[in-house]
């Protein structure tokens, strides 16, 4: 790994799930707990909503990391979502480390709506995470170029 | 005068051409009714036989394979220029295809690897391919082997996409047939169905509602039922994030679906789509668990990606010190 650089600040989006992860970060947030702003959160019914391809395409679009936030497990609103984003991520992660992608650029927590000291804690140490291993920079697609 | 086509093959295992020879006897008649001008791997044409061509002289020019060296990518040049309609043919052109899985690595692995580590006869002797050398013949030029694969309309503008490896003959005839009568769909589709082919299987019907799997399993790990869904036993099928058009000839032969026909157009990464389908069907709910049976499926990437990797949203494997593709 190289030296971290002082000026480089991780661009982390953050899926959270309606019921509980969001409602959380809200508490942390009136309870003015203050906290990285790297995370940029994006609100989804359910945690079993994420798409892998909302995860590779933050990556693509310039994020150095993915969060992704749901309900703990028996706790899901709509009862199994949550398991469907664990074993959507488990494999994807496999996937991102045959593509040379660190298994810590995406993470997978269980924040409760009342756990708002856990959106603080876990985004902070993501953002401190992701500052370790530096900018994604992920080769450019190509394109052709214009006739 | 007939219509003027052209074939061309890039990086691709010869198959797609096969597909065309495989019309039989139907063959001839697309021959009666349009002129081939140009198709390399059945008749004697050169290079200068298309240069010599007024621009957009060509009909249609159908190519098949991703482009991974500087000729390809001058002929597909050359051939859009000629051309009034390219047809990406089939899913190396379009997507990749199994080439494509070489943007696992890059062009200094894949050649320090060929070139030297490889187990050989012969002694490695650090020798590599050059590009220009002289010899007492004279001064003799090889194409630039490119640092990645890229996809046809990565590199040229493409009219259609033909789906599949190879595509299916009943796909190929429409399409020649819409071409001749001039009723070609909107440009930049997919010529194929746009539904997954799951819709199309015969085995839907024992398809249960909600698939469940205990463990994946490979083909040569169980005796497939020939009737039963092949996603109730186990197996990785990706007919629910593939297109279909294929007439379900894999699950015919009871094998599960490989994604050949590449993704629906509400799609954008394949793979993606295949990994979410697959994962929501393991019953483990514990972390743990899951993460070991999800851990047996062997080469994510192969398996997920194996026909789409350079046109999914990562598109290689990242190198930090990658070199950029060199300069053609």
């Amino acid at each position: 790994m190289s030296e971290p650089d002082e000026t480089f600040e991780p661009r982390i989006v953050a899926f959270f799930c309606n019921w509980c992860t969001y409602t959380a970060a809200d508490l942390a947030g009136i309870s003015r707990m203050t906290y990285a702003p790297n995370v940029r959160v994006v609100r989804l019914m359910c945690s079993g909503r994420l798409d892998p391809q909302f995860v590779l395409a933050a990556l693509r679009d310039g994020a150095d990391g993915v969060l992704i936030g749901g309900c703990h497990p028996g706790d899901c609103h709509y009862q199994l979502g949550n398991y469907n984003a664990q074993r959507r991520v488990l494999l994807l992660k496999r996937m991102l480390r045959a593509m040379g992608i660190e298994d810590e650029r995406v993470r997978l927590e269980w924040i409760s709506a009342a756990e708002g000291e856990k959106v603080q804690r876990v985004c902070n140490e993501m953002t401190e995470q992701v500052r370790a291993l530096g900018p994604l920079h992920l080769a450019a697609v190509p394109r052709r170029e214009a006739s | 005068m007939k219509p003027k086509v052209a074939f061309y093959w890039c990086a691709s295992c010869g198959g797609c051409e096969e597909a065309v020879v495989d019309l039989g006897e139907e063959l001839l008649t697309v021959a009666d009714a349009v002129d081939i001008v140009f198709w390399p791997v059945a008749m004697d044409f050169k290079t200068s036989d298309v240069e010599a061509l007024a621009d957009g002289e060509l009909a249609a020019a159908f190519v098949n394979g991703a482009i991974r060296t500087s000729e390809e990518e001058e002929m597909v040049r050359l051939l859009r220029r000629k051309a009034q309609v390219v047809v990406a043919f089939g899913a190396c052109a379009w997507l990749g295809g199994i080439p494509g899985l070489a943007n696992l690595y890059g062009r200094r692995s894949i050649l320090d690897y060929v070139y030297g580590e490889e187990p050989s006869l012969e002694e490695h002797d650090g020798a590599r391919p050059q590009e220009e050398t002289d010899v007492a013949e004279g001064h003799v030029s090889l194409p630039t082997f490119d640092d990645d694969v890229r996809t046809l309309d990565q590199v040229i503008e493409v009219d259609y996409f033909l789906p599949g490896c190879p595509p299916p003959g009943e796909l190929i005839r429409t399409a020649i047939t819409a071409l001749i009568e001039g009723t070609l769909p909107e440009k930049g589709s997919v010529l194929a169905p746009d539904v997954a082919l799951c819709s199309d299987c015969p085995r839907l019907p024992s398809k249960p509602e909600k698939p469940s799997v205990k463990r994946f399993v490979r083909p040569h790990q169980v005796q497939i039922d020939p009737d039963l869904c092949l996603l109730a036993q186990g197996l990785i099928c990706l007919g629910p994030a593939t297109r279909s058009g294929c007439g379900a000839v894999c699950i015919a032969a009871n094998m599960p679906c490989t994604g050949c026909m590449g993704p629906v157009s509400r799609v954008v990464d394949h793979g993606a789509k295949a990994m979410s389908a697959m994962a929501s069907l393991l019953e483990a709910d514990d972390e743990a668990e899951a993460d070991a049976l999800i851990g047996e499926i062997a080469d994510p990437v192969g398996t997920f990606y194996r026909y789409s990797l350079p046109a999914s949203l990562l598109h290689r494997r990242r190198e930090p010190e990658a070199a950029g593709r060199s300069p053609s």
